[in-house]
């Protein structure tokens, strides 16, 4: 094998094992920053090495077993000098007596899950838990996180270091959330994956609509979620929800790059693998018996239109009773918008038009482009071609995707003007 | 992108030997290793190819040939698929190394092929 090709091999053993590396490591130094950086030097040593012993047959349990004789060395040099020594060097020593691969997938989940934990922890801010999550569960490198979100590699490498720094001194133990507060914990880590997937879903400006590398990363962790935490629903409605989001990952731009609303996409080439994956996920979530909650919730709607053969097949009436769950659930006059939508799908534009009329006193929507838009559409189905056109006017001068504009900007073109 | 695993049948699993208790509990914590990593999409195995039925077209333009298994001729068959979901073409075959040897008796075999779609 020529050195590129082990580089790269190496490359592919750091993304599989990295994780677990880390999070077995987390565990017996309580440090991350500790554990990523006996993990990447255990890294260094195999790509100085591999190249020429060739690749371990188990390579995983070979960077563990280095990673930890270094964990070994530093804990003798500072020996004493810090009184969590005796306990870690304890735990060191014992799990140097274990089988290394036996113990691995023995406790691997709930590492995993505390390392999950600690990455997404409130002390941190939303970017920072971003971007450490990133690091350490993806096994992403500084420059592919950068890269992702377009901005300089010293800007996340900085901010992967303050978080380390940040969790250090808010001593951030490496454990899992007690119980009163693991519902809350849960949701600020699915909160940073379903923030991942939207932002490679649609850029909120500029040309670019979809960013695949990061919602890769999200259906990946979200994935790797369901298995360690099965039996919390709201996981598995959040795998759901990206699962069938992605289905139409093919469908949602044409050639020209320009968006396809959902109604006019060629269901055709929606992405039967990840429809039924999403259904799966959001039956795993159903089948716990509690009541859905706003992930759930939001796959069972989009499990609506994932089932209608045709978009005239939707079952309307039903997405609206979804999204009043879903206001319930979770309050935002974003949900109303969308509700007023599906009724007025399923019982008619003056229905929807009512709903809309209540929200146009909206603080939080006042600027959002998407109220006159359906406003707009609602007036326009009603043969009210003025006032559409002032709401179609308003949304394009409002949105500051390109390419909505150029849509909203047809359809005040599209407003027949009167007599 | 995404990666088949195609395990190709040996002459025991072509006779329905069934596996050993061994090899169906490391396959199934394989397939449970590839879950936690967040990559499997789908795994199954196939009967084997005795209650098989190939669609052949010798002719172009002509009606094709329809025969039943089991299919004798040395060109090796499929016994099984694992889908996966991966970075990398390293990265499918890191995990393709640390699948089980899936038939035994010197017959084990697994191709991957990328698949067209992203």
């Amino acid at each position: 094998m020529s050195a590129s090709a082990t580089h790269r091999t190496i490359d592919a053993i750091w993304r599989i094992e990295s994780a677990k590396l880390i999070a077995g490591l987390a565990r017996m130094l309580r440090d991350i920053g500790l554990a990523e950086d006996l993990a990447q030097d255990a890294l260094v040593i195999a790509l100085e090495r591999w190249p020429d012993t060739g690749i371990p047959d188990n390579p995983g349990a070979w960077l563990m077993t280095t990673a930890k004789r270094r964990a070994i060395d530093l804990l003798r040099r500072n020996k004493l000098r810090d009184r969590k020594y005796e306990e870690v060097g304890r735990e060191i020593h014992a799990y140097a007596e274990d089988d290394i691969v036996g113990a691995l997938d023995g406790e691997i989940g709930d590492d995993l899950l505390r390392l999950i934990f600690t990455t997404c922890h409130p002390v941190l801010s939303q970017e920072a838990r971003v971007a450490l999550t990133l690091r350490l569960l993806a096994g992403l490198t500084t420059d592919e996180i950068a890269r992702a979100f377009l901005v300089a590699e010293s800007t996340i490498a900085q901010r992967i270091v303050r978080a380390k720094r940040t969790l250090n001194t808010a001593q951030v133990p490496f454990e899992m959330p007690v119980a009163h507060e693991l519902k809350e914990r849960l949701s600020t880590v699915l909160e940073v994956i379903y923030l991942l997937f939207n932002e490679g879903y649609a850029a909120t400006s500029g040309g670019s609509w979809v960013r695949p590398l990061l919602c890769q990363e999200a259906l990946r962790l979200g994935r790797m979620l369901a298995e360690i935490a099965p039996s919390e629903p709201e996981v598995h409605g959040l795998v759901a929800l990206m699962e069938i989001q992605s289905s139409r990952f093919k469908t949602r731009v044409n050639a020209k790059g320009e968006p396809i609303l959902l109604m006019d996409q060629n269901r055709a080439l929606w992405d039967r693998l990840l429809i039924r994956r999403g259904l799966a996920a959001l039956e795993r979530a159903r089948s716990l018996g509690r009541p859905l909650g706003p992930y759930a919730l939001q796959a069972a709607i989009a499990a609506c239109h994932a089932q209608a053969r045709t978009a005239e097949e939707t079952d309307w009436a039903r997405i609206a009773a979804l999204y009043e769950a879903l206001a319930r659930a979770m309050p935002s006059p974003i949900v109303e918008l969308n509700r007023a939508v599906a009724i007025s799908m399923a019982f008619g534009p003056l229905f929807g038009l009512q709903l809309v009329e209540e929200l146009t006193s909206e603080p939080m929507l006042k600027d959002y482009h998407l109220l006159p838009s359906v406003r707009g559409d609602f007036l326009f189905k009603l043969g009210r071609f003025d006032e559409a056109r002032s709401e179609f006017a308003r949304a394009a001068s409002l949105t500051r995707n390109e390419r909505e504009r150029d849509l909203l900007l047809k359809r005040v073109a599209e407003c027949p003007i009167s007599e | 992108m995404r990666y088949l695993l195609m395990v190709k049948a040996g002459k025991h699993a072509e006779a329905g030997v069934m596996p050993s208790r061994e090899l169906v509990d490391a396959m199934s914590e394989y397939n449970e290793r590839l879950a936690q990593a967040g990559v499997l999409l789908a795994a199954e195995g196939l009967q084997p190819s005795a209650s098989g039925i190939r669609i052949a077209y010798p002719m172009p333009g002509d009606h094709p040939v329809v025969t039943v298994g089991p299919f004798l001729e040395d060109k090796k068959l499929v016994a099984g698929y694992t889908l996966i979901d991966v970075g990398s073409e390293e990265e499918a075959v890191e995990w393709a190394l640390r699948m089980p040897d899936p038939s035994g008796y010197g017959e084990g075999e697994i191709e991957l092929r990328q698949l067209k779609s992203k």
